[in-house]
């Protein structure tokens, strides 16, 4: 069987999806003769060079940046994978959505309890920064998402049965204690 | 505070590197949005701000409200209500150091600094020294069978509450992490981490340059020590910092009056700030923190294996203070081998099955926790009012104590790997990677991807015009 092609990305997440990933332990030992990694923190390929099967994706957006990337899996990925709370519906980030984004620099920049000395009222602001968004949004309301896998973060039991199944394409047995949302 | 990160690095036409920045480029703004959040909702709230070290910020948060709560600054809880923690705690130490050795470093170790980055990765040491691979693999794991048992869950548990913790362990858990079939057991997990010290050891003694000159410069260490005897103790104690040569710059400082003593500067191209010891000023009072500074602070450690390897790590600098970037992987495998040992002790500890898991007595309105996070100091502030939501919360994380070192880190490898080279290599930029990965930046805390991050260069003129832009 020809090995399957797999991406990831953390966008606007803590990484602790990725961290459910190597909860596979030993079986990632198993999954890398299954399948390749292209462009993926787990192999520190940083752009695409083929066309990718499955492209899995951490994290909802928070800014310009979140969006591009977003897109570029989006693009070079056949089937493209919410993985975690925050892909899924924008997660503990979100919870900044209710709140105009002025109010949240003002609190880490200028009003936080050891920022004493910050006088002439710096914000970060700079060309190599991303423009954040007004709002952290969920993946699919950016781009068409085929799958989702919930929990905060999804369990790697979770995560190893849904790749076995896409990469041998056998239907995917979901028992209920499985899928889990906290 | 927090999130991805970008590197950037000016050379000007005549080849010489000009300016380098560490950029991190993503915010998120916790500090605003737990406000008005009940206070016993920090510690799983605010852990999500990393998966790769969640219990770090579980346990300081908890700790914060404990004060919060009247069950004391530290030492106040229950046997069990410590000891649960404490045990959690190394649990995570075990698996993120380990994470960061083999999963992030042992690459470079492996393959050399300027290997071809389709092998010099994870993959690349499953596939050619599968053997260490599976050590690695199997480390981690066990660490996170650890956090398991005592937080509930492997990635953002709920084990700590304000005044104690909400389970024991089980005869059936210790058993299994005590005396599990071959190697999910304590003892192999010490045996390993001293396995994982002579590997070290073997490519330092080979590579001794390399591993002693790479990024070396003098600067202040900061970290807790335990208060009554100045012990290695990554859980609990009293601030202290030493300047270059050793000398106590501060000493038995109150976690509670941290920011009398730390302040933090904003600067404008970067959404981390940059802190430092408010006595000595922004020039001269950064620090940095983490495996190296811990040694360089405290008197001892408290566990027979890694003692030793402690005072043969001091013998090597003749008791100063070690400023060698690279050394942060060997004081990092001397804690690994400490988590270890300590998790083998408590497992044993009869404690670990008491009953009274909580402590309470008269409520404050404002608590600072400060931990040993595996990648340095860690500061946790909260205040509620009355009706127990929270109106302030300050975060300094580990990873914004190393803001400025890393940018030290990162200018001073540019201009040894770049300055007048006619062509910038691949090997020549991870080489700065390998500069900021000694300091091991949260990968969710500060950075990006597995320790490894988008680096920009940028060829400038004396007129500041862009010549030309690389990017790896």
């Amino acid at each position: 069987m020809e090995k399957k092609i797999i991406a990831t990305t953390s966008l606007a997440g803590c990484f602790g999806c990725h961290m459910s990933i190597l909860d596979i332990d030993e079986r990632i030992l198993d999954l890398i003769e299954l399948v390749e990694f292209n462009k993926s923190p787990v192999d520190d390929i940083k752009t695409f060079t083929k066309p990718v099967d499955i492209g899995i994706v951490e994290g909802g957006c928070c800014n310009s940046e979140n969006v591009e990337v977003l897109r570029s899996f989006r693009k070079n990925c056949k089937i493209l994978i919410s993985l975690g709370e925050c892909a899924i519906m924008g997660g503990l980030p979100a919870l900044r959505n209710g709140i105009p984004i002025e109010e949240c620099l003002r609190e880490a920049y200028l009003e936080g309890p050891t920022v004493g000395l910050n006088t002439t009222k710096i914000l970060p602001n700079d060309d190599e920064l991303p423009m954040l968004l007004d709002k952290v949004y969920p993946c699919h309301e950016v781009v068409k998402i085929d799958y989702y896998l919930p929990g905060c973060p999804p369990r790697a039991d979770l995560i190893w049965d849904a790749l076995v199944a896409l990469i041998t394409g056998n239907e995917l047995a979901l028992p209920y204690e499985v899928v889990k949302f906290d | 505070m927090e999130g991805h990160g970008k590197v950037t690095i000016q050379i000007d036409d005549a080849g010489q590197v000009r300016e380098s920045r560490l950029h991190i480029v993503e915010f998120r703004g916790f500090e605003r949005f737990v406000q008005g959040r009940p206070y016993w909702e920090a510690p799983v709230l605010v852990q999500r701000l990393c998966g790769i070290c969640p219990v770090s910020h579980h346990l300081a948060a908890a700790k914060a409200l404990d004060v919060i709560v009247g069950a004391g600054t530290g030492l106040g809880l229950t046997a069990v209500g410590e000891k649960m923690r404490r045990l959690m705690h190394y649990g995570q130490f075990f698996q993120s150091h380990v994470l960061h050795f083999f999963h992030l470093s042992s690459p470079d170790f492996l393959f050399g600094i300027d290997a071809d980055p389709a092998i010099r990765n994870i993959i690349g040491v499953a596939m050619h020294h599968k053997d260490l691979a599976v050590q690695g693999v199997m480390m981690r794991k066990y660490g996170q069978e650890v956090i398991k048992y005592t937080a509930g869950k492997k990635i953002h548990g709920t084990g700590a509450i304000p005044g104690g913790i909400n389970k024991n362990l089980s005869i059936e858990e210790r058993d299994i992490l005590l005396h599990g079939a071959d190697p999910l057991n304590a003892d192999k997990m010490v045996e390993w981490s001293v396995a994982a010290l002579e590997f070290f050891k073997a490519f330092h003694k080979n590579n001794k340059t390399l591993v002693d000159t790479f990024a070396e410069f003098p600067s202040n260490h900061l970290s807790i020590v335990r208060a009554a005897d100045g012990a290695l103790d990554l859980y609990n104690g009293v601030l202290r910092a030493v300047d270059s040569e050793g000398n106590r710059i501060l000493d038995d400082v109150d976690c509670q009056d941290y920011n009398k003593y730390i302040e933090e500067e904003v600067r404008s191209w970067s959404y981390m700030k940059f802190p430092y010891l408010k006595h000595l000023g922004k020039e001269k009072g950064w620090y940095r923190v983490g495996p190296l500074s811990r040694l360089n602070t405290c008197d001892f450690i408290p566990t027979p294996l890694a003692q030793k390897e402690f005072e043969e790590f001091k013998a090597y600098t003749n008791g100063k203070p070690n400023n060698m970037t690279l050394h942060y992987h060997w004081a990092r495998l001397i804690e690994t081998l400490h988590a270890a040992e300590e998790i083998r002790n408590l497992l044993k500890d009869p404690d670990l099955q008491n009953e009274d898991l909580v402590i309470k007595g008269e409520k404050a309105h404002k608590g600072v926790g400060v931990i040993e996070a595996p990648r340095g100091t860690l500061f946790h502030h909260y205040e509620i009012n009355d009706n127990d939501q929270i109106t302030l919360a300050n975060l300094i994380v580990s990873t914004t104590n190393n803001n400025e070192p890393m940018n030290v880190a990162v200018n001073h490898t540019a201009k040894s790997f770049m300055n007048g080279q006619k062509e910038i290599t691949e090997g020549m930029m991870n080489a700065v990677e390998v500069a900021i990965r000694a300091y091991d930046p949260c990968l969710s805390c500060a950075t990006h991807a597995l320790g490894k991050m988008p680096l920009q260069m940028t060829l400038v003129n004396s007129k500041n015009e862009i010549l030309d832009q690389k990017t790896k």
